[in-house]
């Protein structure tokens, strides 16, 4: 370890990156290689293509880590006009996949602009809250909420209803860790309130009858309620200690849907029991508090509330994912953030944390 | 909230510190937010993984376990010399899950491309699914070929909800031959389903399709059908077997083993040619029945895959009857075969003694009517014995008269006419053994003396099945000893082999006396050596005994002739014959009415000699006599 060389290439490696949340992170993906080997019935392609995302999201993550965040404030605008162009592309020429609007065909490859909207409407509004740091009205908030919601709304159309709340969720932690008056958060929600049977109206069939099933699955248990009850069973038959890792017999059966995605908590609680999803909630909450401690001590307003948007949004991913497993949340296509198998959420997710720890290492260089 | 910058740098500095405390109060609350949110979720975990586990776990437990029925294969019914009567092969059937179907009709008619589906299965399968809503899955045709089963598969994607079974399917060899006595199976009704609940045993019939309906499939159901077993097996969502996890086998039904002779019974049946009539033959010694014979009969077959509405209509519609058990639930005047029992009665009562004569004129007169004699002039004297032979009417009316009503009811009620006998098939007719007792209950009317008159002829209000005249002649035959007659000889464990003999109940000694039951079977002998069965019995190599009768079906006006070739067809009388044999160790005892055939010596009495002459030298009867004798 004393080899020069391999010391100056362990500073270039792990110069900007934050070790504390790099352990977490690794430890959270571990985690979902182990349950994607029992929940795919050990099957070594799935593995290995999750193992692949891993690297390329590390790789990913590392590259954001370097990116100093003046840059990034500098990309901000681009890249929300970018995203909002593509996204009314998807509205346009969008292929349809499984009933719903999402991709966009570019001749060499399909690609999910709403994933990118994940990154850039924080992105986007940090910097615009921070161009008007100073002079922060009313008025400010308003083209804040426009901005949010004109990509959700689009989003919401495709319909892609968890990527839309995630979206939601990031530029409402904005706009509220911007300063956004009370009055107005509990004006809003007393609106929001009064507007839930015009929403509902607005819902698609089949949002409305997650939401429905969410209130009583046992209405359809074949049905849109299958889901809930099976994954609610998976959890609960999990008891203290679990059945074991690869001894699940609502996942080994087949029982659980989409178990290596969106569903893949029900498999983890089902083998590893309460001990289990206690210490996952640990894991995730010190990821969280990490992420706070960072956003706490970023040096600007766009950095803080950048890193305090991912930091937020992350922990929503986590919440909305596994809330509508254990069966108090509807089911919305939300994955269990570095835990379920797919490649885009989770280079989506690294890149959020490649920025966080960029915030944190690049704030004594922006100092000095 | 808005401050003017380029005045005051100071005020900037301040405020950027003041925003930067706001920010982290509002940092702090989002973490607040946070835990509490996380919170609420160890909380749901807790209340899924702790205390909601047991009920989860049970969930999912049942997910993961189905409990298969195993089932029993049904016993199989064999006559006394091991000839089947009913027994099982395994079928492939082409079944359809009604719950799983939108449109039945468009998916039958989408079947019948694949498949040959004949218009009689589909009422069959109409019928069913009327009959047993939402139970399971119900068979549209059976008995597929390998190619139809072959044709299927290869288009099996096109049909989900309907399924190949393998099935174990009942079969009745012997077809109508037995239909009466064997019965048959069918599907499962809801009335049946409400019956094994209420009897506690529904749940050995998980699984079961078939109940036994009739005749000895019925009686002996709970020994038939043997006990179901289970198979747990690991099962994945979509309800496929993964693996067996236990299994406790099930356990064969119970064979039965009859006293009934196959062959003897075809010979009583081809014996009736084309007529219509019953027969029961009952070994006087033990009450074992060697035959029981209803013709015309069916073939239960159609019944066990539920018939289909057409051929049940021609069933039930026809003039034959052939679904009515004439043996056992048909009730006939006995005619003259009431005779010697009326004898017997006159003997025990002290009414007559053997010896005693009277002059037959041809006639008596009763209260201003004229009771006619079969032989115009009369027999001349008669006694006991002359009566019985040449079956003097005279004889009888006098002797009715004299007993009286009551006295003539007790005395037959000993002998089991007007009651069940208490075979093991279901469905037994009482008869009607008139009394004044009887009629006040009946008509709410006062008996007439004359009425008893005609009742001594074994006319009148008389009518027994001929299982009672059988059951009463078998008596006779085994000196006043009588069984209750019985169809199963011995249930047999198909394992251990054991047998369980179906005893019957205690035998019965009625109070008669020997000389008195000598003298009836003298005179019975008589009849076939000498008297009205001579004819029919002539050249026989056993002496037999016996007795012919004739009863009316319509009522003939006084004074009016009988012509048998005047009368329609359905109204002429039925012919019956009663006899034991042989007559010094009876063997076999029986009972037979030909209906509608006339005179009982010409047209009964012969069936029964074929079935004794079968019996007892195991002749054969001629081929080409069968069938013929009602020409004679």
């Amino acid at each position: 370890m004393n080899n020069p060389v391999i010391r100056r290439i362990e500073y270039y490696l792990m110069r900007h990156v934050d070790g504390a949340l790099l352990g977490l992170v690794l430890a959270l993906m571990l985690v979902g290689l182990l349950v994607m080997a029992s929940a795919s019935n050990a099957s070594a392609a799935r593995i290995t293509a999750q193992f692949v995302n891993v690297l390329i999201a590390l790789g990913v993550l590392w590259a954001f880590a370097n990116i100093p965040p003046h840059y990034l404030v500098r990309l901000a605008f681009p890249l929300y006009v970018l995203g909002m162009l593509l996204l009314v592309g998807v509205a346009l020429f969008g292929d349809v996949v499984n009933g719903a609007r999402r991709w966009l065909d570019l001749g060499v490859t399909r690609i999910q602009p709403s994933e990118l909207m994940k990154i850039a409407v924080p992105l986007a509004l940090a910097w615009y809250f921070d161009r008007h740091e100073a002079t922060l009205r009313l008025s400010n908030y308003a083209i804040g909420a426009v901005m949010l919601l004109i990509p959700v709304v689009l989003i919401a159309r495709q319909p892609d209803l968890g990527t839309s709340v995630l979206i939601v969720a990031s530029g409402f932690f904005v706009l509220f860790l911007a300063g956004l008056s009370w009055r107005v958060i509990l004006g809003l929600a007393a609106a929001g309130a009064a507007a839930a049977p015009f929403a509902w109206s607005a819902l698609h069939d089949y949002q409305r009858q997650r939401i429905l099933t969410l209130l009583d699955p046992a209405q359809d248990p074949l049905g849109s309620g299958y889901h809930t009850i099976q994954s609610t069973i998976a959890v609960g038959s999990g008891g203290w200690f679990g059945k074991g890792w690869m001894h699940g017999s609502q996942t080994h059966l087949d029982f659980i849907p989409e178990r290596t995605t969106d569903f893949i908590f029900a498999v983890y609680a089902e083998e590893f029991g309460l001990l289990g999803s206690v210490v996952l909630l640990a894991l995730f909450l010190l990821v969280i508090g990490r992420g706070i401690l960072i956003t706490a001590n970023a040096p600007t307003m766009f950095t803080r509330l950048l890193a305090g948007a991912i930091t937020l949004t992350f922990f929503t991913y986590a919440f909305v994912n596994m809330g509508m497993v254990s069966g108090i949340l509807p089911v919305v296509g939300v994955p269990l953030p570095l835990v379920s198998y797919g490649g885009s959420s989770l280079v989506s997710i690294c890149i959020g944390f490649g920025i966080l720890m960029s915030i944190h290492s690049h704030k004594k260089l922006v100092q000095t | 909230m808005s401050f003017d910058l380029s005045i005051n740098p100071g005020v900037e500095l301040r405020n950027a510190q003041l925003e930067l405390q706001q920010f982290r109060r509002r940092l702090a609350i989002a973490a607040g937010f946070v835990l509490i949110m996380f919170l609420l979720l160890a909380c749901r975990f807790f209340y899924l993984q702790v205390v909601k586990h047991g009920e989860l776990y049970t969930l999912a437990e049942a997910n993961r376990i189905s409990i298969v029925p195993v089932l029993p294969n049904r016993g199989i019914i064999v006559d006394r010399n091991g000839v089947a009567l009913a027994h099982n092969y395994s079928a492939y059937t082409l079944e359809i899950q009604p719950a799983k179907i939108d449109n039945l009709e468009s998916l039958i008619d989408e079947l019948a491309t694949v498949v040959e589906i004949a218009p009689r299965d589909r009422r069959r399968f109409r019928r069913l699914l009327e009959e047993s809503k939402s139970i399971g899955s119900l068979p549209i045709r059976t008995r597929l070929s390998d190619e139809e089963i072959a044709r299927f598969a290869a288009n099996r994607y096109r049909f989900p909800g309907v399924e190949i079974n393998a099935r174990l399917f009942r079969q009745y060899p012997q077809g109508e031959l037995f239909s009466h006595v064997v019965g048959h199976i069918g599907r499962i009704n809801q009335r049946e389903v409400e019956q094994l609940e209420a009897d506690g045993i529904f749940a050995n019939y998980r699984g079961t399709d078939y109940i036994g309906k009739t005749g000895l499939e019925h009686n002996y159901e709970r020994y038939l059908h043997g006990t179901t077993g289970v198979e747990e097996v690991e099962v994945d969502s979509g309800g496929r077997p993964v693996r067996t996890l236990s299994r406790s086998s099930p356990v064969s039904g119970n064979n039965l083993v009859l006293n009934l002779d196959a062959r003897l019974q075809e010979v009583a049946y081809q014996a009736f040619g084309e007529r219509r009539g019953a027969l029961v033959a009952i070994d006087p010694a033990t009450g074992g029945v060697l035959a029981f014979v209803s013709k015309p009969g069916f073939d239960p077959n159609h019944f066990v895959d539920g018939i289909d509405p057409q051929n049940w209509d021609e069933l039930n519609s026809s003039p034959d009857l052939p679904m009515v058990n004439r043996a056992l639930a048909g009730t006939y005047p006995p005619g003259s075969t009431f005779k010697p029992f009326m004898a017997l009665a006159a003997l025990t009562y002290g009414r007559r003694t053997p010896q005693q004569a009277i002059s037959d004129p041809g006639h008596f007169n009763f209260g201003g009517h004229v009771f006619r004699d079969d032989k115009a002039g009369g027999h001349g004297m008669v006694d006991m014995y002359k009566s019985i032979v040449v079956s003097c009417d005279t004889y009888y009316y006098v002797l009715a008269n004299d007993l009286g009503i009551d006295a003539i009811a007790r005395f037959m009620g000993t002998l089991g006419f007007g009651s069940r006998s208490g075979i093991d098939i279901a469905g037994e007719s009482a008869g009607i053994l008139p009394s004044q007792e009887w009629k006040l209950k009946r008509f709410k009317q006062k008996w007439f003396a004359g009425e008893t008159i005609s009742v001594g002829i074994g006319q009148g209000y008389n009518a027994y099945t001929p299982l009672q005249l059988a059951q009463a002649i078998a008596t006779i035959a085994n000196d006043g000893v009588t069984y209750r007659p019985h169809i199963v000889n011995y249930i047999e464990d198909i394992r251990t082999r054991d047998r369980a003999m179906v005893e019957p109940r205690p035998p019965r000694t009625l109070d008669l006396k020997p000389e008195h039951l000598a003298v009836i079977q003298q005179a019975l002998v008589g009849v076939n050596k000498e008297g009205t069965g001579a004819r029919a019995f002539a050249g026989a190599e056993y002496v037999s005994a016996g007795k012919t009768g004739t009863a009316q079906v319509i009522g003939i006006k006084q004074g009016e002739k009988y012509l048998e070739s005047r009368v329609q067809e359905r109204h002429r009388d039925h012919a019956l014959f009663i006899a034991y044999a042989p007559a010094d160790a009876p063997k076999i005892a029986l009972a037979v009415v030909v209906e509608n055939s006339g005179f009982g010596a010409r047209h009964a009495a012969p069936v029964a000699r074929k079935v004794l002459d079968y019996y007892l030298l195991g002749k054969l009867p001629v081929p080409q006599k069968l069938g013929k004798d009602d020409d004679e």
